[in-house]
């Protein structure tokens, strides 16, 4: 194989961090601008995206036009709340704490996921934690099929692979989560006639890692071209705290602690960054596979897994569909 | 074309395709967009529970559930095993 057709981490570095927090500071504004909001709101996780666009929008339009909602629940890490409020203090930003569980467990959340765990570990109840997974890609060619890994009060861990049923509902129960902290989002926006923002990295938008109507919803999208790499990287251009930019991505959205692998993606982020650069830039799987330390099969089964996820994101990123011709007046297109 | 795949192509049909598209029994069902992970789990489920054949972890593979063909060589094998045992 010719040289140029492998690559490594450094196709992904930022030749000018500087820059392009420029390029998307002047983005946020021209686009809040058209929209005739003035200002941003973002939830804040605790976690590096949404630190990073917490960054942005204080660079953007000044740490008092940005609002940053804290919305903890009943299954968020207990550092959740103090790491957003650390990144909201680095940046100047004023926080509002909102408490979202009571909303959760009134739309039924706990006990719809509950129930449907219950279909396929009957014991399951109060005191036990639990998570969804997936197996890996690397390590076997079998499907991968969702199970759930439940602890008990006692500690044993308990696992069982999902029925589609269960799986449904239990995603469905869960993404009340997201769905309900994006209302809570767009009241606060209402209430001061600001944008909200959106904190998807590029891996995430591409790949469907988000719920339709949830943390899929939002005015603009600031950082969902960057791979996950380069948010890192401009999360150290920005001054993100490094207890932040260390922690490692979790989902924050089931009562065991959670990985980003275990649940969505094939590969760490760096190597999946470093995977969907080659499928965005037409490389073959053996371009990765120096690099990541993969067998060409493995490396091919990552990239199916990336084809497979595009073909299900693409419902979730399709607007409204409408079926009639309507004046396009009312329409914004790209910035 | 048998009983086993009747019921299978019977199942894709009514689940994952809408309309009458045709169906190689040799073509990939998950590279085609026939069915996504959520689609392979159901499938596994139909298996199971309609058609009586328990599917072990390590038997859901690509080789076994990846195209029509492969579904019905999967289960005449678990049946004839059974038989056999």
């Amino acid at each position: 194989m010719p040289a140029e057709a492998r690559i490594d981490a450094s196709v992904l570095e930022l030749r000018d961090p500087e820059a392009t927090i420029r390029t998307i500071a002047d983005g946020l504004v021209r686009t809040v601008r058209r929209f005739r909001r003035r200002g941003a709101v973002l939830g804040l996780s605790g976690g590096i995206d949404s630190s990073v666009v917490a960054a942005l929008a204080a660079r953007a339009f000044g740490p008092e036009r940005v609002l940053g909602v804290l919305m903890p629940e009943t299954d968020s890490d207990p550092d959740t709340l103090r790491l957003s409020r650390l990144a909201a203090d680095a940046f100047g930003i004023e926080t509002v704490l909102e408490e979202v569980a009571p909303a959760l467990t009134a739309l039924g959340c706990y006990r719809r996921r509950d129930d449907a765990i219950r279909k396929v570990l009957p014991d399951y109840g109060d005191g036990w934690t639990s998570k969804i997974v997936l197996p890996s890609v690397i390590d076997s060619e079998a499907f991968r099929l969702f199970s759930v890994v439940a602890r008990d009060p006692d500690g044993t861990e308990h696992r069982a692979r999902l029925t589609p049923e269960a799986y449904l509902e239990v995603v469905a129960a869960t993404s009340f989560k997201q769905r309900t902290r994006k209302m809570v989002e767009y009241h606060h926006a209402d209430r001061l006639v600001y944008a909200v923002l959106g904190t998807p990295n590029r891996l995430e938008y591409d790949q469907g890692f988000f719920v339709k109507g949830g943390d899929g919803a939002a005015d603009v999208k600031p950082i969902a071209h960057l791979y996950k790499t380069q948010v890192y990287a401009l999360a150290e251009a920005l001054g993100v705290p490094e207890e932040i930019r260390a922690r490692p991505p979790t989902t924050d959205t089931y009562s065991m602690p959670q990985s980003q692998e275990e649940f969505y993606f094939a590969l760490p982020y760096a190597a999946m960054d470093l995977c969907l650069y080659a499928v965005d830039h037409g490389l073959p799987a053996t371009a990765v596979t120096k690099a990541l330390d993969l067998t060409p099969q493995q490396a091919t089964r990552v990239f199916d897994d990336i084809a497979a996820k595009r073909r299900v994101a693409r419902y979730l990123h399709a607007s409204p569909v409408l079926l009639g011709t309507v004046g396009a007046e009312s329409r914004f297109d790209a910035a | 074309m048998s009983d086993t795949e009747r019921k299978v192509r019977d199942f894709l049909r009514e689940n994952f395709i809408l309309g009458d598209e045709a169906l190689d029994g040799d073509a990939s069902l998950t590279r085609s967009g026939v069915l996504d992970s959520m689609g392979v789990l159901e499938l596994i489920m139909f298996v199971e529970s309609d058609l009586g054949v328990r599917v072990p972890d390590e038997d859901t593979l690509p080789e076994n559930f990846d195209s029509v063909d492969r579904i019905v060589a999967y289960l005449d094998g678990r049946t004839a095993a059974s038989h056999a045992g």
